[in-house]
């Protein structure tokens, strides 16, 4: 496994071997087969397996979700893919009524194996309409499976187990984590659906993460072992259904925990984590549980109002370092970054 | 049209009015505890397409799905016992009258969101153009599912993919309590404004049962020939109230003389006297079909009420379906 691959091409790769492997596979969405091919993640793949199984769409969000739904009934293996999540809202009829519903509703006769990506847009202004994580939504509804990757990795062997899985997946791509680099070994591999990650060993606190956040709380761990202060991170991939004993193992270990969430703090995912660890294993708590979430507010376009909407490493800190009552120069801890805080990397020109 | 199939047409409408006019009957013993919607009046849309169609051609639905179930060659007894909540109704006692399946009559499913089932309905035959079978689609909805943003959307996409799907829409005038013309403009026609989409499309009598089945005939052959979707438009009539087993013309939304109108046109007996005209059949013969229909309701009936109950346990069951974990 000593090969490194971007995020993206990751993805690319877990598609590819997919389709080679089943045929009952096809991959569709706005964009899909254009130069840009949804970020990297698609290019290749019409060329390789033709245009019967690698479409374009009409821009019919709701209605093409229905159509995966009503070609996987009947044994097809849609993969539909959206540049952003937010374009998805006028598909949850029919995610929520019939993908979710089929098999429970008849009593088990049928089953739908959708895998739905959606991408989470975030800096470069991209504003109040491309920049939501509403992955809490998706969360509150029996039936689906909603997974968010962090590593390149996962985001391959969790994909190809999402198109494998008989049933609804949300597959959630950060779009800052598409660029990343991680070992991804070249033949087909598989991560079990429903399992959270120990990414990193520590003892004093637990921060519970997913997708992008992991890379903060990595990031955030790193600077605060300098002072000494030994952090665990919990990568959750699978955020429903959720791998309580993964986390509640780690809290029993720490005694302390930090959620860190992409998305809002009112009844968020943040918050179902912190009611699962208060309910279950109160007694192993030495301080609150606490959270960083978005600020509650929509995400505004400018950079200067948008930067300190997010929580990052830095916020993160501040609150582990609360938790433990200890309270470090920030401002040296975290100095000023070369790069922008609204794009994610130096390799970022935009525009999306 | 052909003798026989003119015959099993009739058995076909007589078999959905009877066992939906036995639900009326009974409904009031609160043992089917369930929005139930009737089709009573409706029967030639259900009985002609299931006639037309293949056992293996696909048939999704709405919440007024009995006559469409039933005509698709559906069990009966299955659907009854699933009006009473019971372990061996169609669905396991987790749908009710609203979410019906029978996967042996091709019968995929019903829903109870309008405008829900009409992209599954385009998937399935996108299905169907990728595995290059020749079965065919069918999608029944009503006149206020065309309202909804996502027919015009799997309209579009099966229209561009000339997928093999047959969209029939039942106008019969009023969504819940509200008329068509409060809905839609005046001077509307629903299948002319499709044809604009770029899609066949044929208007028919929905009280004439031989002329739709016949017109089914050759929009499903055309279908199954490769020549793309159709959409059928059937003027119909739901004889009773929205939901329950009661008429409602007494609520005023709209008039006795407006459903007697309608009544007169019952397409049951207009094909009745007319097989009987041609000697087709005989008063006899008819008297037989009735019996041997009355028959099977009652047995399905009998059925769905010895049927037991599902365990409590079963609230939780088939949430997720297990995926077997192919090793890497």
């Amino acid at each position: 496994m000593s090969r490194m691959l971007t995020f993206a091409k990751a993805v690319n790769e877990a598609l590819f071997q997919a389709m080679s492997r089943d045929e009952r596979v096809i991959c569709y969405g706005l964009g899909v087969d254009d130069p840009k091919g949804i970020f990297g993640t698609t290019l290749g793949l019409k060329e390789r397996f033709g245009a019967q199984r690698v479409f374009d769409m009409p821009t019919s969000e709701n209605a093409m979700t229905g159509i995966g739904i009503g070609a996987a009934l009947n044994g097809i293996r849609p993969v539909m893919m959206h540049q952003r999540l937010d374009f998805f809202l006028l598909a949850l009829d029919q995610l929520v009524n019939n993908g979710a519903k089929w098999h429970y509703m008849f009593g088990g006769q049928a089953s739908v194996p959708i895998t739905i990506r959606l991408v989470v847009g975030q800096g470069w202004g991209q504003g109040p309409q491309h920049s939501q994580s509403l992955h809490a939504w998706l969360c509150h509804i029996p039936g689906l499976k909603v997974v968010m990757p962090f590593s390149p990795y996962d985001a391959k062997a969790l994909l190809a187990a999402s198109i494998e899985d008989d049933n609804p997946v949300v597959f959630i791509e950060h779009r800052w984590l598409h660029n990343t680099f991680g070992h991804v070994p070249e033949g087909p591999c598989r991560e079990l659906l429903g399992k959270a990650r120990v990414v990193r060993q520590g003892g004093d606190l637990t921060i519970v993460a997913s997708s992008y956040m992991v890379l903060e709380a990595l990031r955030c761990a790193e600077v605060l072992a300098a002072i000494g202060v030994d952090i665990e991170v919990v990568d959750v991939r699978t955020i429903h259904p959720l791998d309580t004993a993964t986390i509640l193992e780690s809290v029993a270990k720490t005694g302390r925990l930090l959620v860190a969430d992409g998305g809002w703090r009112n009844c968020g995912f943040a918050a179902e984590v912190l009611a699962v660890v208060t309910e279950q294993a109160f007694a192993t708590l030495v301080c609150a549980p606490q959270r960083v979430t978005l600020a509650d507010c929509p995400i505004p376009t400018s950079p200067v109002l948008a930067v300190d909407c997010y929580p990052d490493r830095r916020s993160m800190a501040e609150r582990v370092c609360r938790m433990l009552a200890t309270d470090p120069d920030f401002d040296k801890l975290f100095p000023p970054l070369e790069t922008p805080r609204d794009v994610p990397d130096k390799s970022f020109t935009g525009p999306f | 049209m052909d003798e026989k199939a003119a015959v099993e047409l009739l058995r076909r409408m007589k078999r959905i009015r009877m066992a939906e006019e036995a639900i009326a009957e009974r409904y009031s013993e609160w043992k089917m505890r369930c929005p139930t919607h009737l089709c009573i009046g409706q029967e030639v849309a259900g009985a002609a397409v299931g006639l037309a169609l293949r056992g293996d051609d696909m048939v999704v639905s709405t919440h007024r799905s009995h006559g469409h179930y039933l005509g698709k060659g559906g069990s009966l007894e299955r659907m009854i016992a699933e009006l009473y909540g019971k372990a061996s109704g169609c669905s396991g006692g987790k749908g009710g009258s609203m979410h019906m399946i029978d996967l042996a009559a091709g019968f995929v499913g019903s829903t109870a969101i309008v405008g829900g089932t009409i992209p599954i309905g385009v998937g399935l035959g996108l299905s169907f153009a990728i595995k290059g079978t020749d079965q065919v689609s069918c999608i029944f909805f009503g006149d206020g599912a065309v309202e909804e943003g996502v027919f015009y959307e799997s309209a579009n996409f099966a229209a561009l993919r000339k997928l093999p799907v047959l969209f029939v829409c039942e106008n019969n005038l009023y969504s819940v309590y509200s008329n068509i013309r409060s809905r839609q403009p005046a001077g509307r026609a629903i299948h002319r404004m499709v044809g604009a989409m770029g899609m066949e499309t044929r208007h028919g009598d929905g009280n004439d049962a031989v002329a739709v089945h016949e017109e089914l005939q050759e929009v499903v052959a055309g279908i199954r020939a490769g020549n793309g979707p159709c959409f059928l438009e059937l003027d119909t009539y739901r004889w009773r109230e929205h939901c329950g087993p009661n008429y409602d013309n007494d609520l005023g939304y709209r008039s006795e003389a407006e459903f007697l109108a309608w009544k007169a046109k019952d397409p049951i007996p207009q094909l009745c006297e007319r097989l009987l005209a041609k000697g087709v059949l005989t008063a006899a013969a008819v008297a037989a079909m009735e019996a041997a229909i009355a028959e099977e309701v009652e047995q399905a009936f009998a059925f769905a009420e010895a049927a037991p109950f599902p365990p409590p346990e079963a609230a939780s069951a088939h949430l997720y379906k297990e995926s077997p974990c192919r090793e890497c």
